[in-house]
């Protein structure tokens, strides 16, 4: 198939180098809108088509596994069966669940705070308070971890959920900071101004001005940090041990199969493709706000 | 209605003196402008009063009490900001409500005034919109009815009209006396335009680097400026300033020389300690073509028609540039000779330190 995708494409570059100079304008538009679209097809197509060859192999079983045809030719659900039977698989989606909603609620409810103090009030020490935010982003997560662990075990957190939110801050607290913070910094001071004036507290303000208006911010970010804590791995396999703790990344990375020689291909792409698609849901969903939010312009009055 | 005062007030931004001991009463029920350059300090100034700024040293009072320590919304002030302001995910209606609400205000009150307030402005079809969905105009009306639900005792408006298409802004500064009239507060209104300085004000307060140089009627402003700022602050085009000297007593006034074998009798009097070294002449009093009491010619440079009327800018000897006024159909053209007359009564004089000696009014 690549072979003829690369043919199409060296014949689609020939014929533009042709006749481009000649070309009507009319035409020359028109080829540039296919030209275009074809570049986006490619790109779907790279992005698109390790998840669908996921879905395909979740419905097959066997040595059908190992078959490259597009389709399989008799799909079964065996596959999502075995995986909710064989382990608390369950159990490991409702923790994921868990952990990535309260990573959210605790990261906004930080990040909003703290973008307001670092956007709207002026103290010593501001700007190296948002730089020492923005640094703590760039530590390698395997830099952390031993650390984290302490933290984790001094709280007593350990094969817990809660260290698990506790260690995702780590990392959606920078950007859900920097991002509200630039956000709050647009907004019109006066807006906060005529606030106060009409007897507006800073819980106020924050609550019944800002967050509304932060709203679009929050819906991307909040959204970023979910799907962190949703595809977590290297801590979630750190600090938890028994299987009814395990979010789902890390079930999915120990699904072993009937043998130490068995690799459960089948089951695996199943877990994957029932986790993933609650996450393109979500997106999907999300993505209309975000763009209806900034496009309404909700910012400047 | 109340007494706004300033008492010696003092406002320094790091090291930047702003603001520099200003002491000011406003009457309770007056309209007072502030006015002055940019960067005179008369935004600041505002909002001092209105409590979102500190005072760095002296005193605020309104209605009696001293305020200097209160937040805006103990001080009965409400403030109608440049840009509006509205709250952009609120209707108008909770826009203007959300002062009221945060004063625990019951829902039967609230909606009276709400509707109260959209009435006087002639808002009420609008009161289920969001601000995204009004013209500037009607923008500006909103913000100024979320400061009359408030019903305070004194308003603070920051340039309310400079975001407005000139049209507009003349409609809304009659409707902004018309308020005043109704309402009967004490109006303290910032402005960097003259005409609405002039226009609206019972008094006007004039701004200069943070000195508070005059505070008197418009018409007193004009007439009898305290000093060459004033003076020239106020009045469009500004006005002329020609350096001159006295060259003796004249009967009732002194008699100053402005150019060669130009010679003016005014009737300011002058003590003989006086050093006068300017005289201010405005544009609309100068006679072109000649006549009044004295003369100079000059080179015309430009000739500015708005139809009604021209403004004539001359070149005179020593480098020196004059501005006159003339009747909207008047024979110049720019590299001709044009002589001006100058009504003795016109002259404004102005000692060593720029102050301007008192005179009689002139028409």
């Amino acid at each position: 198939m690549g072979a003829w995708l690369w043919l199409f494409l060296a014949g689609l570059v020939a014929a533009l180098l042709a006749g481009w100079g000649r070309a009507p304008w009319r035409w020359r538009r028109r080829i540039g809108r296919i030209g275009f679209a074809c570049l986006l097809l490619l790109l779907i197509l790279y992005t698109v088509f390790p998840f669908y060859w996921a879905v395909v192999s979740s419905l097959r079983t066997g040595s059908a596994l190992f078959s490259t045809e597009l389709w399989p030719r008799d799909p079964a659900w065996d596959n999502y069966v075995a995986i909710f039977r064989e382990q608390p698989f369950a159990t490991n989606i409702l923790n994921s669940v868990l952990v990535a909603v309260a990573t959210v609620a605790v990261s906004l409810l930080l990040a909003v705070a703290a973008a307001y103090a670092l956007g709207r009030v002026s103290f010593r020490g501001r700007l190296p308070l948002l730089f020492t935010v923005l640094s703590v982003s760039m530590f390698p997560q395997i830099a952390v971890l031993s650390g984290m662990f302490e933290l984790v075990r001094a709280f007593g957190l350990y094969n817990r959920l809660g260290s698990l939110v506790l260690s995702y801050l780590v990392f959606t607290l920078p950007f859900s900071v920097w991002v509200l913070t630039s956000f709050m910094r647009e907004l019109p001071k006066e807006l906060e101004e005529a606030a106060i004036v009409d007897g507006a507290r800073p819980v106020t303000l924050v609550l019944r001005i800002f967050l509304p208006l932060l709203a679009p911010a929050m819906v991307t970010t909040g959204l970023l940090a979910f799907i962190a804590a949703w595809n977590e791995f290297l801590f979630a396999l750190t600090f938890t041990l028994s299987a009814e703790q395990r979010t789902v990344p890390v079930a999915i990375a120990l699904i072993s199969g009937a043998s130490a020689y068995e690799l459960p291909w089948g089951n695996i792409m199943a877990a994957s493709v029932v986790v993933t698609l609650p996450l393109i849901l979500l997106v999907l969903v999300f993505q209309r706000r975000i763009v209806a939010g900034l496009t309404a312009g909700a910012v400047k009055g | 209605m109340a007494e706004v005062r300033l008492e010696k007030v003092w406002k320094a931004f790091g090291g930047n003196m702003v603001i520099r001991g200003v002491d000011l009463t406003v009457d309770p029920g007056a309209f007072v402008v502030f006015v002055g350059p940019s960067g005179c300090g008369k935004s600041t100034l505002l909002r001092l009063i209105a409590g979102l700024e500190e005072v760095s040293r002296g005193n605020v009072w309104i209605g009696g009490r001293d305020v200097t320590e209160l937040p805006p919304y103990e001080r009965g002030i409400a403030m109608v900001f440049q840009s509006y302001a509205l709250y952009p995910h609120m209707t108008v209606y909770d826009n203007m409500a959300f002062g009221l609400r945060l004063a625990r205000e019951g829902r039967a009150a609230v909606d009276a005034r709400v509707r109260e307030a959209a009435r006087i402005l002639q808002i009420e079809p609008l009161l289920e919109r969001k601000p995204r969905q009004l013209s500037g105009g009607q923008r500006q009306r909103v913000a100024i009815g979320r400061a009359i639900t408030r019903n305070p005792e004194v308003f603070l408006f920051d340039e309310p009209l400079s975001n407005l298409d000139a049209a507009l802004r003349v409609q809304m500064r009659i409707e902004i006396a018309r308020l005043h009239r109704q309402l009967g507060a004490t109006m303290i209104y910032v402005t960097h335009d003259q005409v609405e300085a002039m226009t609206l004000a019972d008094r006007i307060a004039v701004l200069d680097a943070g000195v508070l140089r005059q505070f008197a009627a418009p018409l007193e402003l004009y007439h009898h400026p305290a000093d060459r700022f004033v003076a020239t602050f106020i009045g469009s085009p500004r006005m002329n300033l020609l350096p001159c000297r006295a060259v003796g007593e004249a009967e009732g006034g002194v008699m100053v020389e402005i150019a060669e074998g130009t010679v003016l009798a005014t009737p300011t009097r002058a003590e003989e300690s006086a050093e006068i070294l300017e005289i201010g002449l405005r544009p609309e009093h100068l006679l072109c073509g000649g006549g009044g009491d004295a003369g100079i010619a000059g080179e015309i440079l430009a000739v500015e028609r708005l139809g009604g009327e021209s403004f004539v800018h001359l070149s005179l000897v020593g480098d020196r540039t004059l501005v006159a006024k003339a009747p909207g159909g008047i024979e110049a053209r720019p590299g001709t000779v044009m002589r001006i007359g100058i009504p003795a009564g016109a002259a404004y004089l102005f000692d060593r330190d720029g102050r301007c000696l008192p005179r009689p009014a002139f028409d």
